[in-house]
C-alpha cells in the first residue's frame, strides 16, 4: 500500500494534492470518472480549508485495504486555530467565511467514511475514506 | 497556465485548456472583465469542458465572472460541464444559481444569440 504526503502551504499545493490523489486513486482501483472526480474534489476542498483557516498543513493520501475491499484514505491535518463548534460546522450550508457554505458537510457527502477531530488552538484533522465499489 | 481568450464577432470565448490554479482563475476573470470593455463584447462564453474537477473556489470565481461581466453590460454563459463534475457539484451544494449555462460551445453561442438580441446594442 502507498502513502503520499502533500505539504499544503500555498494555493498551488491544492492542485498538486488533488492531482496526486487522482493518480493514487487510479492505482488502487478506482476507474469510474465519477469516483475519481469526487475524490479529487474532496481533496481539493479539504486542502483549501487548510489554507483558508490554518495557513498551512498537510494532506496525507493512503491506499488502504480492509475485509477484501481496497480504498483511498485522505487525511487533512493542520495545527491551526481549530473548530470551536464541530456540530455547527457540520451543518449543511454553514460557513464562517461567507463562501458558498459547502465545506465539511459537502466532503462528507462525497466520501464513504468521514471523521473530524478538532481542538481549539491545537488544530484539525479530517479523515475521509472512499472504497472501490465492486462494479469498478 | 494561460487561458486563451478568442474573439468571435461580438463575443469572447475563454477555453480552459487544463486544470487551473487559483491564480490562473483570477487572471482569466480579470482578463475577461477587461476585454469586454476593450472590445465592447456583448457576450462571453467560458468553456470548462476540459476541467475534471470543479471545486468551491472555481465555482465562486465562475459566478463572480458572470456577475462582473453583467455589470459591464454583457452576458456570460458557462458551457461544457462534464457529467461527473455536475454530479460532484450538486453533491457539494454548488449550484451556480443566477449563472447561465449551456451544454457546449454550439449551444452557448445559440444562447448568446438569443439573449443579446433583446439588448439591441
Amino acid at each position: 500500500m502507498s502513502t503520499i504526503r502533500v505539504p499544503i502551504n500555498y494555493t498551488t499545493d491544492i492542485l498538486a494534492a488533488r492531482q496526486q490523489g487522482r493518480t493514487l486513486a487510479r492505482q488502487v482501483g478506482f476507474s469510474s470518472p465519477t469516483d475519481l472526480t469526487l475524490i479529487a474534489t474532496a481533496i481539493s476542498e479539504l486542502a483549501r480549508n487548510i489554507i483558508h483557516y490554518a495557513k498551512q498543513g498537510e494532506v496525507v493520501l493512503d491506499t488502504i485495504q480492509q475485509n477484501g475491499k481496497r480504498g483511498l484514505a485522505i487525511v487533512a491535518k493542520d495545527e491551526g486555530p481549530g473548530i470551536s463548534n464541530i456540530a455547527q460546522a457540520m451543518q449543511a450550508g454553514y460557513s464562517t467565511s461567507g463562501g458558498l457554505g459547502l465545506g465539511l458537510p459537502g466532503v462528507k457527502r462525497l466520501m464513504d467514511q468521514f471523521e473530524i477531530v478538532s481542538d481549539i488552538g491545537k488544530g484539525t484533522t479530517v479523515t475521509a475514506i472512499k472504497w472501490v465499489s465492486r462494479n469498478e | 497556465m494561460q487561458v486563451p481568450i478568442l474573439r468571435q464577432g461580438e463575443y469572447l470565448i475563454a477555453s480552459f485548456q487544463a486544470e487551473l490554479t487559483d491564480t490562473d482563475l483570477l487572471r482569466v476573470r480579470d482578463a475577461l472583465v477587461e476585454q469586454v470593455g476593450r472590445y465592447r463584447s456583448r457576450g462571453v462564453i467560458v468553456d470548462v469542458t476540459v476541467l475534471d474537477v470543479m471545486d468551491s473556489f472555481a465555482t465562486r470565481t465562475l459566478r463572480d465572472i458572470a456577475h462582473m461581466i453583467r455589470l459591464r453590460g454583457a452576458e456570460t454563459v458557462i458551457v461544457g460541464f462534464q457529467p461527473e463534475v455536475a454530479f460532484a457539484m450538486v453533491q457539494l451544494g454548488m449550484k451556480l444559481e443566477g449563472v447561465a449555462t449551456a451544454l457546449d460551445l454550439e449551444e452557448g453561442l445559440a444562447y448568446l444569440n438569443r439573449s443579446t438580441k433583446s439588448i439591441g446594442r
